[in-house]
């Protein structure tokens, strides 16, 4: 009679008691993203990837969002935290230019950030944020967020499940780590690649954890961000992007300040 | 935790009774500590659907779900229908908790009644699958965040009338939220997602800008990945619906069964009770 | 100190069946200066005379962004205009929010009617005393409303409303027939004249006092796409001061008057402004009522001794 038993109304011993089976309001939906300031633009990466475990959900799911001329953020962890986060960061810019009647600078919109992910430091997002941009003296700028907001302004960033392949490689080659300068030449400056050697790093860092990392691939979705008046020759024309890749410019949100953003698209492998 | 099916109802170690799972255990509702006063939430999901499949063929979306409602392992109520239309052109097929679907049913309901009466006043349309999918993420993210999840997964399907275009997304207990061409929750995504996806990029190709499938080669892919699943996921029937969304609107099929072959089993040997 | 025994108090009806704070608070909106709205098949257009309050102060915003599909005018209390508006971007925010879908416009201004009308029947309120043509475009083409402190959203072809906007009405009423198909610059010159008619004799259209709100496809001919993102899109926008120039040139030209406009119209500039000092004033005063948004603060509430310059 099993199956009428009663189950005992308490247990002295905890050990022998149900093990809680509460729900996990998380899950980890893996890819990658990037970004590195240049010092009048700032490129803005992230996979397209979404997974959960050994599911791949879909091939194409958006990491990097547009959020004002001059602003681009980069979203990575649990997928449905970041897009909730990304549709409250931009209910924020849109009451700030209903107010003030222009939009959000850069900087402001970083600390904005911190406090929203704060405002749920005991129920965070789980989402590690870049945030890439130009900032209101002209040069290229990248932030990095943790989950709960802790924030700095550096000169590049790698988050997400291939952190830990992506970022000791835009150190040596972003911050020179572990590399000396001939003798006699010029110290090393972090921030201020060309474009060219950027965008070259990005396609690698990707491709790279495309092959070393499950959760990474299938695509990849560049942003770059230039400073008003700079030469967009480094990007557009023939022979600069590499085979499959593309480009097109993404029309002014505003009221167009003279800032640019172009979208670079790539496939990567889908293994 | 994983909210995979195979983790559903799933006794728990220490349990004292219902060692064949016959039935879903409520662990919760034996801890005294917190069954007394404290709000109880769905902790686990009780009566439960399987998988449901979706896919986009050149003139629309098609959904496919089957009929079981299971209890734990029992085949508990074998003609109950997963595909729920809302207004004209857009359908949920369900998986998860069949009492959280039925609430989620009347809600939504309620929701078009007020916008077919409002566009009797403005004339203007109403809610397209989009929207009907963003409401739901919504919805389910909210109820994620008050820890007192909607025990589902979704697929909505859909024809956008504006931009003239098949829709398809999935939507979770958690919120997430992703959409592609083709699609499939709980087992279907083991199971049948690979089928799926082979099919469809055979001939629309990688990037999916080739031709889509037809209604014909869907519907018959369809009926292959439901097959497959009746054959391997211990809680389907060989019994399932397939809704068809096009520009025309809904149509939902009678029941159906795949034809399937069992003689081989006539053949194993190493099973059960055998004389030789 | 009442004119009448039954306006004290706004949910109480007269014997006549008039309820008089909502009267009073339709006069608030006359003493507004005025706002033309009219639309097309594809366009919806506003055109607004803004005030300043003298000779020191800019002039008051009459235009107000909503959302991108979305935007009014106003005529009456700012303060209160500030208020409804402000409810309506939040209406409009929670439609893109939950639905992602930008509102119906004549379900926002149904919202800010249902609003207006509670004022009309609890006690202890007061009535908005703001008016507002109210702008849009959703997936039944382009709209244009009127909402009225009296809790009524009608929807019109053409509309104007604020001081003096019975003459612009004579004009609507007149061209209305060839809105339906003229194109943007068409529309936008039919909405200079009718605001033309609701100024004074001596007063004029200038870039300081004109300002223009659309929605709708751009048109390359009067919109400089390489500015606004917004115009490209076809969303609201609003071209003021040197804006509208180029569009007050055009509706000149369009009239057979010189294209520079009245000599007496720089008087507004500031290298002009001795020319012009002792007529700036008073004839601003004529026409706004002493150039507040607002009724100004000495005048009469309204009524039948407050004359009102249309009839």
């Amino acid at each position: 009679m099993a199956l009428y038993a009663q189950p005992p109304t308490s247990y002295s011993d905890p050990t022998t008691a149900p093990i809680e089976h509460r729900f996990n309001p998380y899950s980890d939906n893996g890819g990658s993203i990037l970004a590195i300031a240049g010092k009048d633009f700032s490129v803005i990466a992230g996979d397209t990837r979404q997974s959960e475990g050994y599911n791949i959900q879909t091939r194409y799911a958006r990491k990097v969002w547009q959020l004002t001329d001059k602003v681009v953020l980069a979203t990575n962890g649990f997928s449905a935290d970041g897009n909730n986060f990304v549709k409250r960061v931009k209910q924020r810019l849109e009451w700030y230019e209903h107010a003030h009647h222009k939009p959000m600078g850069l900087k402001s919109i970083a600390r904005m950030i911190q406090t929203l992910l704060y405002g749920k430091r005991f129920f965070p997002y789980y989402v590690y944020n870049i945030l890439g941009g130009i900032e209101e003296d002209g040069s290229g700028a990248v932030y990095s967020f943790d989950p709960v907001g802790s924030y700095e302004r550096e000169a590049c960033r790698a988050a997400g499940a291939a952190q830990s392949l992506i970022q000791p490689f835009l150190d040596n080659q972003v911050y020179f780590k572990n590399q000396q300068p001939e003798p006699g030449a010029a110290p090393f400056v972090a921030g201020n690649l060309p474009l060219s050697t950027i965008l070259s790093l990005v396609v690698d860092s990707f491709t790279s954890a495309t092959e070393r990392h499950i959760e990474v691939g299938d695509g990849m979705e560049i942003y770059v961000v230039m400073n008003k008046g700079r030469t967009t020759d480094d990007l557009i024309g023939p022979g600069i992007l590499s085979e499959g890749m593309h480009v097109e410019e993404l029309g002014a949100l505003g009221e167009g300040g003279g800032e640019r953003t172009f979208l670079v698209t790539s496939p990567l492998k889908r293994d | 935790m994983s909210h995979h099916p195979a983790m559903w109802k799933q006794p728990s170690a220490h349990s004292s009774f219902n060692d064949y799972a016959t039935f879903p255990l409520a662990q919760t509702q034996r801890h005294s500590a917190i069954s007394h006063g404290a709000t109880q939430h769905t902790q686990q999901p009780l009566v439960t659907g399987t998988s449901v499949l979706g896919i986009k063929f050149d003139k629309g979306v098609m959904i496919a779900a089957d009929n079981l409602a299971s209890y734990g392992s029992l085949a508990r109520f074998r003609d109950i229908q997963r595909l729920h239309p809302l207004g004209k052109h857009t359908l949920l097929g369900v998986a998860g908790d069949m009492s959280d679907y039925q609430w989620l049913k009347k809600e939504l309901d309620a929701l078009l009644r007020q916008e077919e009466a409002l566009s009797l006043t403005d004339s203007h349309p109403s809610l397209s699958p989009s929207n009907i999918y963003d409401l739901l993420a919504n919805l389910f993210y909210g109820r994620r965040s008050k820890m007192n999840p909607v025990w589902n997964a979704v697929l909505v399907g859909g024809w956008d009338k504006n931009k003239k275009e098949s829709f398809l997304a999935f939507i979770d207990l958690l919120g997430t939220t992703y959409t592609a061409p083709t699609l499939a929750t709980g087992f279907g995504a083991h199971l049948a997602q690979p089928l799926l996806r082979e099919a469809f990029e055979a001939k629309a190709g990688v990037d999916g800008k080739g031709p889509l499938l037809t209604q014909e080669e869907g519907e018959k892919l369809i009926d292959d990945c439901m097959k497959v699943l009746f054959y391997r996921d211990a809680r389907s029937i060989n019994k399932y619906q397939v809704a068809i969304i096009t520009e025309e609107g809904i149509t939902i099929s009678d029941s159906k069964s795949a034809p399937t072959e069992w003689s081989f089993a006539e053949g194993l040997r190493g099973y059960g009770a055998q004389t030789q | 100190m009442f004119r009448n025994s039954y306006d004290s108090d706004n949910t109480t009806f007269s014997p006549q069946g008039k309820l008089f704070q909502v009267e009073y608070a339709l006069e608030a909106v006359k003493q507004g200066s005025a706002a033309i709205g009219l639309r097309s098949a594809t366009h919806a257009v506003l055109l607004t005379l803004k005030r300043s309050t003298g000779e020191l102060a800019t002039y008051q915003k009459k235009l107000i962004r909503i959302d991108d599909h979305v935007g009014v005018a106003i005529a009456g209390l700012t303060s209160d205009a500030r208020v409804l508006s402000n409810f309506m971007q939040q209406q409009a925010m929670r439609s893109r929010m939950t639905y992602g879908r930008p509102i119906p416009v004549a379900r926002i201004v149904q919202s800010i009617a249902d609003r207006a009308q509670t004022n009309t029947q609890e006690y202890g309120r007061r009535p908005y005393g703001v008016g507002f043509l109210v702008i849009g475009q959703d997936e039944t083409g382009p709209h244009l409303f009127e909402f009225s402190p009296a809790g009524t959203g009608f929807e019109y072809y053409a509309h104007s409303i604020g001081a003096r906007s019975q003459s612009a009405k004579t004009y609507l009423e007149k061209n209305f027939d060839s809105f339906e198909n003229a194109t943007l610059p068409e529309l936008i010159n039919h909405g200079l004249s009718a605001l033309h008619d609701t100024l004074q004799q001596d007063k004029h259209l200038s870039i300081a006092n004109t300002s223009i709100a659309i929605i709708g496809p751009s048109d390359s001919a009067i919109e400089d796409l390489a500015i606004s993102s917004a115009a490209k899109r076809g969303n609201f926008r609003v071209w003021e001061n040197e804006g509208v120039d180029g569009l007050l040139r055009a509706w000149r030209r369009s009239r057979g008057e010189p294209e520079d406009g009245p000599a007496e119209e720089t008087a507004a500039a500031p290298a002009d402004a001795d020319a012009d000092a002792a007529a700036a004033p008073s004839a601003e005063e004529g026409q706004t009522a002493q150039g507040s948004e607002q009724a100004p603060a000495g005048a009469p509430a309204g009524g039948e001794d407050v004359n009102m310059e249309e009839q």
